[in-house]
């Protein structure tokens, strides 16, 4: 029976001390018609030995691939250590840290998370993670909405991620709030002043700024932030907490800073993975704090005043709160924030500059070598930080599929989320990439292109590549 | 020792870092960094050890027998960490093309296909990433559903005051308001206050079954039908899950909705505090209407049903697919066990919580249900022996630390006062149950002859209790330098 110990003889004797003849006898209060029968679509059980071979099988037919594809999920190298600690039993396998005495190592360390993250944002409190980065924006527009208490709308500029809008309005929608889109300057790829006029002198909760955008293109932060405070909006940052190694904090934009700072944590210590588990975070100015979802760890004193660490404003959480409570979150991404910890802790202050550093070289490399390339252009004009939009005269799903055949994913084709683009392909490369990557990606692109643009378009062999929104 | 205050100005580690960073960058000055980030200067071993010595601060399943209830804290395989770990399940982008990924979405879909029979539904999608938010979808596709049918006047949700605190929250997040229904003496729902509850408002009911009570709803047929006559629909609060896995499927019980916590039944790891993974399952009607993406298999290949598919979908509960790589520990397990595993898992959780409850009886603990059979937990009610000593059920639950137990959940559900609510889970052996006991048996001569010692305890962790006043006073969430 794999993972129950219980031999016969003491199955016996339990069943005896219950005063039952049959363990069939502890279910005699289900109504009889309710009691299932066999399952019937259930494969036999694996032991440990076939089951792995079976996973092994399974993860050798995806192969691996040099990949460029970014856009909200990013290849960075993660630490040896960071998995080696994550992975003990005793992070692996504790549960929420509600009895603190018994959970000082993970509270201590998630009180360590909340201060870098803080730090990283220049917020002056964090929580202890949300699910992801799209969710926690969607946290972030539900408590600016409680925060300002008058307006149930919110700015969502087209250039934000529009998987993570799509969540955002998946979420807040029930209760009424409304997403209201800024159109993103074509040329530029970024936000402009003139979009956010026809808002002046409007009742808006917030304006969401996404640093960098979704394309890739670094946002006008300051102007904006000071546009928002001076209509009565707070800001929202949606940052990337690598890019915040070389970027100035959310906490800095503009005269007074964004109010609350949210990201996808990934890029943090997380695997690709297929997409999860990651983890968002959410991060806030002081006067805000008591408005924030999720769990949050505070240093207070035992009995002796010893210093140690407890689970505090508890009064938000469904837990206490129930029906009022600022979310319905419970479960986080525990594991995945500490593996931030130790991510960041191994990175260090010098670490994380560099590999912020490296990943905008190695994009612009990137760029200007595939630029380099006759009848290849970057789309927008306004500074990137590790990815960019590129367009060239062929179809962007052939292109793709082409160099998925010389082992490349070339980055993801923006045809399904902005069609008005025309040919347009996201790329990105992160600190992984080396030298002879890019030229190889180059050098591939450059054939493609070439015969792709002299040649029809073929037929579609298979599926739509990428899942659609 | 924080890690900040083991940092020392300029010490580096330069074997995590790239080579020396590109000096030009054409960033605009305004939008860089001006000030560092408060990140620790330490060495890879200073950080290594650091973080060690704070794992072994904490209590795990891997070091301690774990009897939260309602948290089901069973063994959690390494080999499904270690599956999961595969390089080429790791390195995979989340966009990357579907064909790059027939092997890891062949895992989801039969994740898929092995809930949809446990569950007894017609349709699963895998994208809720704990069970709140799997409760959530729940609510939202409930709202869809009526909003379908043109009737904008369901605007209730019923919710039992047994039910965890997710149960409201996720309604109201779903644009509901909540009316409790109260339980009757024998831990069920009230059926008579269900009856006179119900009306053209209520859009449906969220039911944990067993209930946090540890208790199988006796009446759940004739709840079915009460809800349904009315109109409204039922949701199934998967926490406890674990209790009737394979043996009863919700599907049967007439529910339309269920969501499942694969951190508690599927052993995934709880890690601290998560991530979880709240899949959710639902009848015919409530197919069109399920989070998306959604695995197919569409003539052998397998491809993502997205919202170009199924147009009324609720949309997207996350930028991707959910917790993948929690998926894949469940899918894992799940291939471990197989079907008479599963069944085993019902079993015996079962028998070992009507042991544990028989055992305590005879030790002189009070049941708070003693009519009744346990699911896969129980409540015990320490109300006498705080009346008598002033010993809490919180000063026991901190001795049970001293003892090397974790302690089982206290004060939920909070209609059973000075409650102990305890799931051993089918993962642990006689001996330790019996050891529990012994434990809980010393504690309680403690509490008779010498009360403070109780009530101060612990006595031999890390630290002593927190004041957790305190720390919600005085806010100190971040260390300053």
């Amino acid at each position: 029976m794999p993972f129950i110990p219980h031999t016969e003889e003491e199955i016996q004797a339990m069943l005896s001390s219950i005063g039952t003849a049959s363990i069939e006898d502890l279910f005699d209060e289900i109504p009889p018609a309710l009691r299932a029968g066999q399952l019937s679509n259930m494969p036999p059980a694996l032991n440990e030995m076939a089951a792995s071979r079976l996973m092994q099988e399974r993860a050798e037919a995806d192969g691996r691939y040099l990949n460029f594809i970014g856009a909200g999920a990013y290849e960075h190298h993660i630490p040896a250590a960071v998995w080696q600690i994550a992975g003990r039993g005793e992070f692996y396998s504790a549960y929420t840290p509600y009895q603190a005495e018994a959970s000082q190592g993970t509270l201590q360390l998630l009180y360590e998370f909340q201060t870098m993250m803080a730090s990283l944002t220049g917020m002056d409190v964090s929580n202890a993670s949300l699910y992801d980065g799209a969710s926690a924006l969607a946290e972030a527009v539900l408590m600016a909405v409680r925060a300002h208490k008058s307006a149930r709308r919110v700015l969502v500029p087209g250039c934000v991620h529009p998987l993570w809008r799509g969540v955002v309005e998946a979420l807040v929608k029930n209760q009424g709030i409304e997403l209201v889109a800024v159109p993103y300057c074509t040329a530029g790829g970024d936000i402009v002043a003139d979009a956010l006029k026809q808002f002046e002198g409007q009742d808006f909760a917030a304006l969401v700024i996404q640093q960098p955008n979704f394309f890739g293109v670094l946002e006008e932060v300051d102007e904006l932030t000071n546009w928002a405070h001076a209509q009565g909006m707070l800001v929202i940052g949606a940052v990337n907490p690598v890019s915040l190694g070389l970027l100035k904090a959310p906490g800095q934009w503009g005269s007074k800073g964004a109010d609350i700072a949210v990201g996808e944590g990934q890029p943090l210590g997380a695997p690709l993975s297929s997409g999860g588990p990651y983890f968002g975070f959410m991060c806030c100015k002081q006067a805000l704090a008591r408005q924030m979802a999720g769990r949050v760890v505070g240093r207070t004193v035992d009995l002796d005043g010893k210093p140690g660490f407890c689970l505090t404003l508890q009064a938000r959480e469904q837990h206490i709160r129930r029906a009022k409570a600022t979310s319905n979150i419970c479960t986080n991404q525990g594991l995945m924030a500490t593996a931030a910890t130790i991510h960041l802790a191994l990175l260090g202050q010098d670490g994380l500059a560099r590999v912020a550093s490296a990943c905008h070289a190695n994009a612009r490399a990137l760029v200007e070598q595939a630029t380099a390339v006759t009848g290849v252009e970057r789309m927008f004009s306004e500074p990137f930080f590790h990815e960019a939009v590129i367009t060239f005269d062929a179809p962007v799903a052939d292109v793709l599929r082409a160099l998925e055949a010389q082992g490349i994913l070339g980055g993801l084709d923006l045809a399904p989320y902005y069609p008005e683009l025309g040919n347009a392909l996201l790329v990105c490369a992160t600190e992984t990439k080396t030298e002879a990557d890019i030229a190889r990606f180059v050098e591939n692109l450059a054939r493609i292109v070439a015969r792709q643009s002299s040649a029809p378009s073929c037929t579609r062999l298979k599926p739509t590549a990428t899942s659609k929104w | 020792m924080l890690i900040f205050e083991l940092s020392r100005p300029g010490r580096k580690n330069p074997s995590q870092a790239p080579a020396a960073p590109a000096e030009a960058n054409d960033i605009p000055a305004h939008l860089l960094r001006r000030d560092k980030p408060l990140l620790p200067e330490v060495s890879e071993m200073d950080a290594v050890r650091h973080y060690t010595r704070l794992s072994q601060k904490n209590f795990s399943i891997d070091t301690h027998f774990y009897p939260l209830g309602s948290c089901t804290m069973k063994y959690n395989p390494r080999g499904s960490h270690q599956m999961a770990m595969l390089p080429q399940f790791l390195a995979r982008h989340p966009l990357a093309p579907e064909a790059t990924g027939q092997g890891v979405l062949a895992c989801f879909h039969e994740l898929q296909e092995m809930l949809k029979d446990v569950t007894g539904m017609a349709g699963v999608s895998l994208t809720p990433m704990a069970g709140a938010q799997g409760e959530f979808a729940g609510v939202a596709m409930i709202r869809a559903y009526h909003a379908s049918r043109g009737d904008a006047a369901r605007t209730e949700m019923l919710v039992p005051d047994a039910a965890h605190g997710t149960n409201p929250a996720s309604a109201v997040m779903g644009g509901f308001t909540v009316r409790e229904i109260p339980t009757d003496r024998d831990g069920n729902v009230d059926l008579a206050a269900l009856k006179t509850a119900v009306g053209p408002q209520t859009a449906g009911l969220m039911l944990t079954n067993p209930s946090t009570l540890g208790v199988f709803e006796k009446n759940i047929q004739a709840m079915q039908q009460i809800v349904h006559e009315a109109g409204g629909l039922l949701y199934y609060d998967g926490a406890n899950l674990n209790a009737i896995l394979g043996r009863v499927r919700p599907g049967d019980m007439g529910f339309d909705v269920i969501h499942v916590n694969l951190h508690k039944t599927f052993s995934t790891p709880h890690g601290g505090g998560g991530p979880g993974s709240g899949p959710v399952g639902v009848s015919e009607r409530l197919l069109p209407f399920l989070p998306v993406p959604v695995v197919t298999l569409d003539a052998g290949r397998y491809r993502l049903v997205t919202e170009h598919d199924l147009p009324q979908t609720i949309g997207r509960l996350s930028a991707f697919m959910g917790n993948t790589g929690i998926l894949l520990r469940a899918y894992a397990y799940a291939r471990t066990l197989g079907g008479e595993g599963m069944r085993r898992v019902a079993d015996f959780a079962t028998l070992n919580a009507n042991y544990l409850m028989a055992e305590l009886q005879k030790a002189g603990f009070d049941i708070a249900f003693p009519q009744r059979r346990a699911s896969h937990e129980f409540i015990v009610t320490l109300k006498s022996l705080k009346d008598k000593t002033g010993v809490s059920a919180m000063d026991v639950a901190k001795r049970l630390l001293d003892k090397g137990f974790h302690a089982p959940t206290t004060y939920f559900p909070m209609l059973v006062p000075e409650c102990l609510l305890i799931e051993p889970t089918e993962t642990e052996s006689k001996q330790t149950l019996d050891a529990f006991v012994a434990a809980l048996k010393e504690i309680l001569e403690e509490a008779l002859a010498t009360p403070e010692l109780v009530k101060s305890a612990p006595h031999t962790m890390p630290v002593r209790r927190l004041d957790d006043v305190k720390a919600a006073r005085e806010l100190d969430l971040t260390w300053k330098a």
